[in-house]
């Protein structure tokens, strides 16, 4: 069986002035089946968010291949973008930056249901369909909070009727009674409509809570993966060992995680 | 009772109540949490404290002052000097973002010992001598190489940690440290925690700790107290909000968060 | 599930901008200019063109409000016949320049590469020499004509509007919003006119307007030099110009100038409150009432 998203030894370099080279995704392999989500769950600058704009064609591979359904994901140029590429939608990390600030949500979420694979949804069923109300959609950006907004975003990226929803730290702005419940909606969302979910995320302890399974990356490079069960509970590798040890549990009792 | 008490704090701007009536202690030799979601006014609290509100804001209520030898009934009621000279030696801050808190055109060393020279009194080499010995509490390493870097020359963790030793270098009694550890990465966060708790302990500090992070808040804090609309809503040990929460809201936010068997354990649900 | 509540609702209109007073007032002064040129000729006025060397340089009195210039014609007559000369010049200049630089820049920042540089390389070939210089020079090779002059002062202020426009085109560019709506298909016009542009426009509005003072006096620096407005024609920028020299007769530059004054003013603040009133974030606000 094809794996709706392949991602074969993808490597992503940027060229930094007087530096040499940087190699921020370095020959990772990762898979996303049909109806899967995968949490791909690493620190700052490890490469995640760069494998995330890579696998929608918005960085250039400098080796290896990512594939859609078994057909390469080109780089996204001037031109638009290609229709069937178009079945892999983002929700961005800041929801303060992700809507037009001058068009009305409904407008962005329309730009969505046009370019739709089939018949989507009606706008206000999209907005209902992430908790909020129909009538949101005649308001702009600035009128909705940082949770509404990512909601928003979710609503739109759905809108296109994708084969693959990629979150890139979707709830890291969030406030953390937001972070969990925004997460679990967006792996029923994307379950529901049928697309799998790419969930990238520094919080493991999320992660854990939404995903099948959970990938760890550290300096550009896949450490471990396996299902999430698995890597919460029995970790293999010493970074994910050392990962889960600095979460700061909420328990009450006054532990001080491990450096 | 040494430390710092806040006694019915109100803020309001632009006609907005933003703070209405805050009260919460923060007594010396314990981290006090004040933990809520963004617009509780969380932030804002920490701000009024050192007098650093938003212009054109009308602040009300009282913060009392105590360190055993300096006691000053009300820090709102200080003149602008006055509070001026409480902030340089006696009530320190830390924010969210290391690397926007530095000033990026001065050196580390620069930044250390103006601050510690002028408030101190200290000639430049005592003060030197200061800014090393600071360096080495926070645990910066090689602390006389770093003395003459600049701040884009350290990762966020070690900025964060150079933010707390010239928070620490005047000796201050008080400490505001707001979402010190949100912008830092996991494993970074853990060590700045560490670091947070030894200061407290060591030096007697009273830190009153602004974050959302109930995580963090059950890590260090000694009691914390959760706000909502402008006012603590609940406020006891950390034990009994995290734990055993008397009002509902303090029970929804500990409860929003994602249920988890701890890590690591081999143990699955 | 439970919908989430929302804050209230606020839509941006544009008749709000004339609610503002500031925008009331810029707005009033720019009507009465108006009215101003198209009655003039019905006005009791004296022919702004009649010369009487016996009555030069008279300081204002009942007979001349606004005193005579140095051929004697009258001030007042020219200062409001001026107008019909000055504000479409201005509005026209600064309207090209803010086009084809808005345009040349989009396109340098949005696209890059050979397209920016070579867009660049000429601006900074025109930054290269003192403005009014090579307005000289170019008015001077199109031959004197007010026509000629307008084309010369929109080849060196376009690069302005350029420079700007592709910094904010730039910035604006890597904004999650603009790569959202690549993601869902746009190309690079839809992109650029629904998701760039609109967000850019309050700083090149503002921009301009601040520029209105500018292209006045440029315009009257080469009516000075009888490269713009032919005389006698009455034209406020060459009317100043002939003013400043007469260090005297205080009253020659003062009235022109206190005409462009008032244009340049009643722009920046309309300026000002169309920025506000695009903006959704800002329109349902009165000036002043909101954070």
């Amino acid at each position: 069986m094809t794996a709706r998203l392949q991602v074969e030894a993808a490597t992503v370099t940027y060229r930094q002035p007087g530096r040499g080279v940087l190699t921020a995704v370095d020959g990772v392999d990762l898979r996303v089946e049909p109806g899967e989500v995968v949490g791909l769950v690493g620190e700052s600058g490890c490469g995640k968010s760069t494998l995330a704009r890579a696998a929608c064609g918005l960085e250039p591979l400098a080796g290896g291949r990512i594939l859609l359904d078994g057909e390469p994901v080109q780089r996204l140029g001037l031109r638009a973008r290609e229709v069937r590429l178009r079945r892999i939608q983002m929700v961005f990390q800041n929801p303060y930056a992700s809507l037009n600030p001058r068009r009305r949500v409904g407008a962005q979420i329309e730009d969505g249901r046009r370019v739709a694979a089939g018949a989507p949804a009606p706008v206000g069923e999209l907005l209902e369909s992430v908790g909020l109300d129909a009538a949101a959609a005649s308001r702009y950006p600035h009128e909705f909070s940082g949770g509404q907004r990512q909601r928003v975003a979710i609503a739109r990226a759905m809108a296109t009727r994708p084969d693959l929803l990629i979150g890139d730290e979707p709830i890291a702005s969030l406030d953390a009674s937001l972070q969990a419940r925004v997460a679990a909606l967006m792996r029923r969302v994307a379950l529901e409509n049928g697309a799998s979910l790419l969930f990238i995320s520094h919080d493991l302890a999320v992660v854990r809570a939404i995903a099948d399974r959970i990938a760890v990356m550290q300096s550009g490079r896949i450490v471990e993966q396996g299902p999430a069960e698995q890597v919460w509970a029995a970790p293999q590798h010493p970074y994910t060992r050392r990962l889960l040890a600095a979460i700061p549990v909420a328990d009450g009792l006054g532990r001080l995680p491990a450096v | 009772m040494t430390g710092l008490e806040i006694t019915g704090l109100t803020l309001e701007l632009n006609g907005r109540r933003i703070l209405d009536g805050v009260d919460v202690s923060a007594p010396a030799g314990q981290v006090t949490g004040l933990a809520g979601e963004s617009g509780s006014g969380k932030t804002m609290t920490g701000l009024a404290v050192m007098g650093l509100q938003p212009a054109g804001s009308k602040v009300g209520g009282t913060v009392s002052y105590d360190d055993g030898e300096v006691q000053v009934a009300d820090l709102l009621s200080l003149r602008p000097g006055a509070l001026n000279r409480m902030r340089a030696r006696r009530i320190a801050m830390v924010f969210q973002d290391p690397s926007s808190s530095l000033q990026p055109m001065l050196s580390i060393g620069a930044q250390l010992t103006d601050h510690v020279r002028h408030h101190l009194g200290l000639s430049r080499q005592a003060a030197r001598t200061r800014a090393v010995e600071l360096l080495e509490r926070v645990q910066v390493p090689s602390p006389e190489a770093a003395l003459k870097r600049y701040p884009h020359q350290f990762s966020g963790g070690q900025l964060q940690r150079i933010a707390f030793a010239i928070a620490i270098a005047c000796e201050p009694k008080v400490l505001i440290a707001d979402e010190p550890t949100t912008a830092l990465d996991v494993t970074v966060q853990a060590g700045v925690l560490r670091l947070l708790r030894g200061l407290t302990d060591d030096l007697g500090l009273a830190v009153l700790l602004v974050t959302h992070d109930l995580g963090v808040m059950s890590a260090v804090a000694d009691t914390v107290a959760v706000m909502r609309h402008g006012v603590v809503v609940e406020h006891g040990s950390r034990y009994q909000v995290i734990r055993e929460p008397r009002t509902e809201y303090a029970r929804e936010l500990v409860e929003s968060l994602p249920h988890t068997p701890p890590p690591g354990t081999g143990e699955p649900e | 599930m439970t919908a989430v509540p929302l804050r209230r609702r606020r839509a941006p209109s544009l008749p709000v901008a004339w609610r503002r007073p500031a925008a009331l007032a810029g707005a009033l002064v720019l009507l009465a200019w108006v009215v101003v040129a198209l009655i003039v000729p019905l006005l009791p006025l004296e022919d702004p063109l009649r010369q009487s060397v016996g009555a030069a340089f008279q300081a204002p009195s009942a007979a001349h409000l606004f005193g005579t210039d140095q051929l004697g014609r009258d001030v007042l007559s020219r200062t409001l016949w001026g107008v019909r000369s000055s504000l479409p010049l201005a509005v026209a200049l600064v309207a090209g320049s803010l086009v084809i630089g808005s345009v040349l820049g989009a396109l340098a920042g949005y696209l890059g590469g050979v397209v920016d540089e070579v867009i660049m390389r000429v601006a900074d070939l025109v930054f290269a020499f003192p403005t009014i210089i090579l307005a000289m020079v170019v008015a001077a090779a199109l031959g004197p004509s007010l026509v000629n002059a307008v084309i010369a002062l929109l080849i060196v202020s376009w690069p302005n509007y350029a420079r700007v426009m592709r910094a904010l085109v730039l910035g604006a560019r890597g904004q999650e919003y603009v790569i959202a709506g690549r993601l869902l298909g746009a190309g690079p016009l839809t992109s650029l006119r629904r998701d760039v542009l609109p967000n850019v426009s309050a700083p090149m509005l503002v921009l301009a307007m601040l520029d209105f003072g500018n292209q006045i006096l440029l315009l009257a620096g080469l009516s000075f030099l009888g490269l713009g407005a032919v005389p006698p024609t009455p034209e406020w920028g060459s009317m100043v110009a002939d003013g400043v020299v007469q260090f005297s007769s205080w009253w020659l530059a003062t009235f022109p100038g206190l005409a462009i004054f008032s244009v340049v003013v009643a722009f920046n603040l309309i300026g000002d409150s169309l920025r506000d009133a695009l903006d959704p974030r800002t329109a349902g606000a009165v000036q002043g009432s909101s954070i």
